[in-house]
């Protein structure tokens, strides 16, 4: 074979990937993306269209009300000793919410473990949810039931699945974009990394969606990150970088849906990073008066996502009692219908630890699955006798 | 015409890619090169650059983008390009791959093949050279398949793309230019079923991988001092095949376990325990394990010390007889 004669050729641009931009515009803006001040002002962007219903409009609220409820049943749950562990999404209502919203049916999110609102928006089961932190099983809800896929704990592992996800659906031409949450922490592990270099390279239809909650459980952002914004890495990886107010619902929806259009026009991925602020602990397990003042939390409480959207319904006249009352009821009767799915739920079935490891387990573990059996009849036995 | 192992690989690759168009070829130099081995030789050329692609040089990015393309409904087969260049995706695959079909109660299905060209004995640098099927081996929701001859590369390849369950699918690299005459396709035993490649009467010998030629090896020179020693290829080290080493062993008294592998916790040690639990009455000798030392994998001049060979599966021989 002979060697090459001429100079290796650039790489293939794919035509549906042409996208001649300036990579400067890939830089975040100097502000972060703010449609809503805290007492729910709107202010009117260009780039930003607010093109929802207003039914639209309070759904967004709704699912954020439901969310803290539920996420606030779940600590109590905890602290009556029926969860393990739980890790509170309070503060990152509108962060999940409005991203989680600005996604078409077919379009497939990649959580971490704190996305309760983003999984709530998919419909995916609450009290299902909840059996993965009380130890009942590792999961359950079928990922493609609801295109929600299982939450995961190693800290911003998932944005590879995502990513390899969106290159199937490339692949395959089908118009689906894939989200994945992590947060700022998450910005300094090796896998989102090597997420958006594939995903730059391979322009995949991905969304990199960052909770910038300013924490990784005590660890403020200044010790994770010497960038001027976490938004900013994403021009490394030949993608833009977009910063938005992680504590208004609008803002985070509207920056969201434009990154979702870019990526079904055959554009490839965007970063997205959203400015808002864990209210709660890391887990229940933590204790967070340890590393943040009662000052911080107090300054925390005033840019509540939920009050905002509320002042901004009240402002637009889509705000009332009957209003109030009607989401205020669903929310209760879903923290209810959680509380019953988790209180005093009976644990798995100690046989099924079997079942899923392999779809063909032969010669994997018969005599163990044998022995749990035998282990099970002798302890019943025993019971009976007593 | 003679197949190398490596031909076999390929072809059972092409052959598997023209079944299958959901079947996807990846990795670092795979495409445009053919792969450092030449084992992608031609899928890009016959496939196109969205069945057979090179992706960038971050080995968690190939294991974790595998996982979101089986997830979609492909098929892929990831190849890390050497052994030593595993663990960066050693999360990936111990958190994500191994676990994520239990995790979620069998919904998802990841026929992930991750293919790892391992083992020494070609003089490589250092990191190009090891052997570190236990850690797979160890981790629950894993298949581990090793071929020892080109016939079982091309079928065992075939088998472990078709595998709905994650495959690691090591290959011996010292013997991807070992020749056999077999026509492909072939299609050899299940890889759960251990393979006894040359039946004796004194000793059991098992192996997989690199170190069945040299078991064979060993064999014929072990004739020569009038010991019959029995070869068995496990073929699969995820999961074992017991039965049939239990059977050998009840056959010839005696066993000895070769890997490359350093010999602390390897395989080797896992055999010994089901052979003692299986075959205790019929044992004439403590199994002993004929394996590299438990130190690093050593510079290029000295693996010849290090690696097994048949002088040392002779002195095991040796050893376990005497008893």
């Amino acid at each position: 074979m002979s060697e090459p004669t001429t100079e290796p050729s650039a790489p293939t641009d794919r035509p549906d990937g042409a996208e001649e931009v300036d990579p400067l515009t890939w830089l975040p803006a100097d502000e972060p993306v703010h449609l809503v001040d805290a007492d729910g002002t709107y202010h009117e962007d260009p780039d930003h269209p607010l093109d929802l219903t207003d039914e639209q409009l309070r759904e967004l609220y709704r699912l954020m009300v439901v969310t803290r409820k539920v996420d606030r049943e779940a600590i109590n749950l905890q602290r009556q000793g029926q969860l393990g562990v739980y890790a509170s999404c309070m503060g990152q209502e509108a962060a999940q919410v409005g991203s989680a919203y600005a996604l078409g049916t077919d379009d497939w999110i990649f959580p971490s473990y704190r996305e309760l609102g983003a999984a709530l928006v998919r419909e995916v089961d609450a009290a299902g949810l909840l059996h993965l932190y009380r130890g009942t099983w590792l999961s359950d809800h079928d990922p493609y039931e609801h295109n929600f896929a299982l939450m995961s704990i190693p800290i911003g592992t998932q944005a590879l699945h995502a990513t390899g996800f969106a290159m199937g659906a490339k692949f395959d031409g089908k118009p689906i974009v894939a989200m994945t949450y992590f947060g700022d922490g998450g910005t300094s592990e090796g896998d989102p990394h090597e997420a958006m270099t594939f995903a730059g390279v391979m322009r995949s239809p991905v969304i990199f969606f960052v909770q910038n909650n300013q924490y990784a459980i005590s660890v403020p952002l200044a010790k994770q990150t010497a960038a001027p914004t976490l938004a900013h890495k994403a021009i490394g990886y030949g993608l833009p970088g977009r910063r938005c107010d992680g504590n208004d619902v609008l803002a985070t929806y509207a920056v969201t849906r434009r990154a979702v259009e870019r990526a079904r026009a055959g554009h490839g991925p965007t970063f997205i990073e959203a400015m808002t602020y864990r209210m709660e602990a890391h887990t229940t397990s933590d204790d967070p008066s340890r590393y943040r003042t009662k000052e911080e939390l107090d300054a925390a409480a005033l840019t509540d996502p939920i009050a905002r959207m509320r002042n901004f319904l009240t402002k637009r006249d889509l705000y009332d009692a009957e209003l109030e009352t009607a989401i205020d009821d669903q929310a209760k009767a879903t923290a209810t219908y959680v509380r019953a799915g988790i209180y005093d739920a009976p644990h798995g079935d100690p046989m099924e630890l079997f079942e899923h490891v392999y779809t063909d387990p032969r010669g994997h573990f018969e005599d163990q699955v044998a022995q749990l059996r035998a282990e099970l009849d002798s302890a019943g036995d025993a019971e009976g006798q007593g | 015409m003679a197949v190398t192992m490596a031909q076999a690989i390929n072809q059972a690759l092409k052959d598997a890619m023209g079944a299958d168009d959901r079947v996807l070829m990846f990795g670092e130099d795979v495409g445009r090169l053919g792969g450092v081995f030449r084992v992608t030789d031609g899928l890009q050329e016959m496939f196109g650059e969205e069945r057979c692609f090179d992706t960038p040089l971050a080995e968690s990015g190939i294991i974790g983008t595998a996982i979101g393309l089986a997830m979609y409904g492909y098929r892929p087969i990831a190849e890390m390009q050497f052994d030593g260049f595993t663990y960066p995706a050693f999360e990936q695959i111990v958190s994500h791959l191994a676990k994520m079909p239990n995790r979620s109660r069998g919904t998802v299905k990841l026929p992930v093949t991750v293919r790892i060209p391992f083992g020494g004995g070609i003089g490589a640098v250092e990191h190009h050279s090891e052997s570190p099927e236990a850690y797979w081996a160890h981790t629950a929701g894993l298949k581990v398949f090793t071929p020892g001859t080109p016939e079982d590369g091309y079928s065992m390849m075939r088998e472990a793309i078709e595998s709905d369950d994650p495959v690691i699918f090591l290959e011996p690299k010292r013997r991807y230019w070992m020749k056999s005459d077999q026509q492909l396709p072939v299609t050899t035993q299940p890889a759960r079923e251990a393979v006894v490649r040359r039946e004796g009467t004194d000793v059991s010998v098992f192996c997989y991988g690199p170190m069945v030629r040299t078991a064979m090896e060993a064999a014929d020179a072990a004739a020569d001092e009038g010991w019959s020693l029995e070869i068995v290829d496990l073929r699969s080290l995820a999961p074992l095949d017991t039965a049939s080493i239990v059977a050998s062993v009840k056959r010839t008294g005696r066993a000895i376990v070769v890997h490359e592998a350093a010999r602390n916790l390897g395989l080797g040690a896992e055999i010994a325990a089901r052979i003692q639990e299986g075959a205790f009455y019929h044992l004439e000798a403590p199994v002993l394990r004929a394996t590299g030392f438990d130190t690093p994998y050593p510079p290029a001049k000295l693996e010849e010390y290090w690696l097994p060979d048949v002088d040392r599966i002779l002195d095991a021989v040796e050893r376990s007889l005497a008893y």
